[in-house]
């Protein structure tokens, strides 16, 4: 529950002068949060997917998104290498399910949508709070007030945000919201993951599903690499995975710090405050000390031969 | 108009005419020549054929991307999605409009008087780099009738950008300020000169501390994206401050540059004061110049022995790097230290230009080339290229109709003076 009345401490902190509004920040997010008690979550295991496409369908259906260039049931998207890398998900589509080819076993499919973070990226880097993180484990995001700087698409570690760079007159952020909206708000399941036929994905508390999570590595050791992607990268992730082969293999990024990208800032952040409340005092003192005994007057008939040797 | 001073006509520079009688605002606009001189004046002029020629491309273009949108005009990159219009417009013009707080700190707080004749010139340059950075920012934003809601409407105090924004409003105003008494002496609204002159160190006070935070804001952008920006550009701890410090040399070259175009092509408009004092101010210029670069290669260094980051440099990106530093801070450090040690102002120019297109390849490879370098190269759309060139244009034409006006480059006139 801290975290709740942190993040109402930092919106409150607006009151003040904005600037100096920064100084609270650091204290803010200085803790080591680690998400809300009941933030639900979804464990994927990649062993148990066969790349169906049926978690697009369902998402396409259940979000009310345009009509796909390739039906659901066109698995040549999977040769797909737009810019010369795997698809990601864009303003059309929430989620993708994408093959990554193995050299020694089977391809490996992997499903791609936004790994809803306890401490997003997206939501500290944006300047009108359009993000919001709610209790139920959602990163969900207002379009009412969003400027279109795009800094959040900068931020996500995991290149999860699209935007509808089509549109002239409201052009906004697309990405998944976990079916906030509709489905979990109520406690109901997503509904890609009602789809699956695979059982790839389980709904439920992060918490719980990391003790899952760890016990099906403990019972199988072969099967899987021992680690939960998601538990620990930058701050931890809503949306957890377990594979098979290495998780680079499957086209993770294994170079995310295990720290919330926002500490990263944190360094510059501490600094503002400082900044403000020293800087006046020490440039009027160099200001009183460099003009001392001398006239203040501009321009008329000064000499400048005295300053030319610096 | 050199013409014209052959001639023997006298540019408009005093409240009064030498009848003693007032200036209209029309004349004043004019230039002080009649219509038909100031027509012909134009049309001569061949830049202003080039810079037509760049509106009549350039101008329908930008109001084509406001009806059908930002994907009209750029690849629409989720991957890259701040591309050139940001890349060159925001992260570049910025840094090199440094120049008004430095040069207002130097001559308002430290009382370097002697650098009075080009203190304008340097606010004045300030001004119009953010003003038209801001320019950049409403073409690219995607819905910039919301600019102002982080300062109103919905505030996000815990993000970067939203310091860059109040940042710049608010020291956009202060240089609105400081340059505004140009303008009042200009339109001859006496009480408003002497009103801002009085808080003109409150001003430079501001203007230093906002520039100091907003400056090292724009670097601290790029801190939210590890492993997107290539680890050589990338520093947790420094980037804010290699921004800053970078800006410094940037921000005083800008000027030396800006004021050798103006002595070659617009030295009609120049005062005896301007001309005579241009040398001796270009290499104190460049002293402040050079010191700011060597901070700045020694930051840069000691960023890599921080991270641990040597074994990059062995590498293409590596290369890249040292490439970047070797052409942008080393190359004009040496020009520069060689120029001032033989006072030599023209070897000085030239490494004022290095500096500034070394700074320009610093914020290019931090936006755009080496972001996201696992990955594929964005190559920026010919319409955000040319668009991009359009606003540099108007940037150019506006810069020059002030020039051409305001006691910038020249003192003013007053009555008392005639």
């Amino acid at each position: 529950m801290s975290k709740i009345t942190r993040r109402k401490f930092l919106a409150g902190s607006v009151a003040g002068s904005a600037a100096i509004a920064m100084a609270p920040t650091k204290k803010a997010f200085g803790a080591n949060l680690e998400g809300f008690p009941d933030g639900m979550g979804v464990l994927v295991d990649l062993t148990r997917c066969v790349g169906c496409r049926s978690c697009e369908a369902a998402c396409n259906k259940e979000q009310k998104l345009p009509e796909p260039d390739k039906s659901f049931d066109d698995f040549s998207v999977f040769d797909e290498r737009p810019h010369g890398e795997h698809r990601r998900p864009t303003e059309k589509t929430y989620t993708v399910v994408n093959r990554y080819d193995q050299t020694k076993t089977e391809p490996v499919y992997r499903k791609i949508q936004c790994n809803h973070c306890n401490e997003p990226a997206c939501l500290t880097s944006c300047f009108v709070n359009a993000y919001k993180k709610t209790p139920e484990g959602a990163v969900i995001y207002n379009d009412k007030v969003c400027v279109g700087c795009r800094n959040c698409m900068i931020a996500c570690p995991f290149n999860i945000p699209a935007f509808s760079y089509s549109s002239a007159l409201n052009p906004i952020i697309k990405k998944c919201i976990f079916c906030y909206d509709t489905r979990l708000k109520d406690g109901q399941v997503p509904a890609c993951v009602e789809s699956c036929p695979q059982q790839v994905m389980l709904f439920g508390k992060r918490k719980e599903l990391i003790r899952v999570a760890h016990a099906r590595i403990r019972r199988s050791p072969g099967k899987y690499v021992d680690h939960l992607y998601g538990e620990n990268e930058v701050g931890g992730t809503g949306w957890l995975y377990l594979s098979a082969v290495p998780f680079k293999e499957a086209g993770f990024n294994v170079s995310l710090p295990n720290e919330p990208i926002i500490n990263n800032v944190k360094d510059f952040l501490a600094i503002v405050p400082m900044v403000l409340a020293i800087w006046p005092a020490l440039f009027t003192g160099f200001h009183l000390l460099s003009t001392k005994g001398k006239s203040h007057g501009h321009g008329e008939g000064h000499s400048h031969e005295e300053q030319e040797e610096h | 108009m050199k013409k014209l001073a052959e001639n023997g006509i006298q540019p408009h520079d005093a409240e009064m005419k030498s009848d003693g009688r007032k200036w209209s605002l029309m004349e004043k606009l004019l230039l002080g020549l009649t219509l038909d001189q100031y027509l012909q004046q134009v049309v001569r002029n061949k830049f202003n054929w080039l810079l037509a020629l760049i509106f009549a491309i350039g101008i329908p273009l930008i109001v084509y991307r406001f009806i059908f949108g930002l994907g009209s005009v750029t690849h629409s990159s989720y991957d890259y999605p701040w591309g050139l219009l940001l890349g060159f417009g925001l992260f570049c013009m910025v840094p090199l409009s440094a120049s008004g707080f430095m040069l207002g700190t130097s001559v308002e707080l430290f009382g370097r008087h002697d650098f009075e004749p080009i203190e304008r010139l340097a606010l004045l340059n300030g001004l119009l780099g953010y003003l038209f950075a801001v320019v950049y920012l409403l073409v690219d934003l995607g819905q910039p009738w919301r600019l102002a809601y982080p300062m109103v409407y919905s505030f996000g105090p815990a993000a970067v950008l939203f310091l860059v924004g109040w940042h710049v409003a608010t020291y956009l105003s202060v240089q609105l300020a400081e340059v505004s008494t140009a303008f009042f002496e200009w339109i001859g609204f006496r009480r408003g000169y002497e009103f801002i002159r009085k808080g003109t160190v409150g001003l430079t006070v501001a203007g230093v501390i906002l520039s100091t935070l907003h400056q090292g804001a724009l670097g601290a952008l790029f801190v939210y994206a590890p492993g997107k920006v290539h680890p050589l550009w990338y520093s947790a701890s420094f980037q804010w401050i290699h921004f800053f410090v970078s800006s410094i040399p940037a921000g005083l070259c800008m000027v030396i540059c800006v004021s050798t175009v103006v002595i070659y092509t617009m030295k009609w408009r120049c005062d005896q004061r301007f001309i005579d004092n241009l040398d001796r101010i270009t290499i104190s210029l460049a002293k402040g110049a050079a010191m700011g670069l060597i901070t700045y290669l020694f930051i840069k260094f000691l960023a890599v022995a921080h991270d641990n980051e040597w074994a990059y440099l062995t590498t293409g990106w590596g290369l890249w790097w040292l490439i970047e530093i070797g052409f942008g801070v080393i190359l004009p450090l040496i020009l520069l230290s060689i120029g001032i040690h033989h006072k030599n102002v023209n070897l000085c120019r030239i490494g004022a230009l290095v500096t500034v297109l070394g700074v320009l390849l610093n914020r290019l490879n931090t936006s755009l080339i080496t972001f996201n370098w696992h990955l594929y190269q964005e190559v920026p759309h010919i319409l955000e290229v040319i668009i991009s060139i359009t606003i540099f244009a108007i940037y150019i034409m506006t810069y020059r109709f002030i020039l051409n006006r305001l006691p910038i480059l020249y003192q003013f006139k007053s009555r008392a003076d005639a």
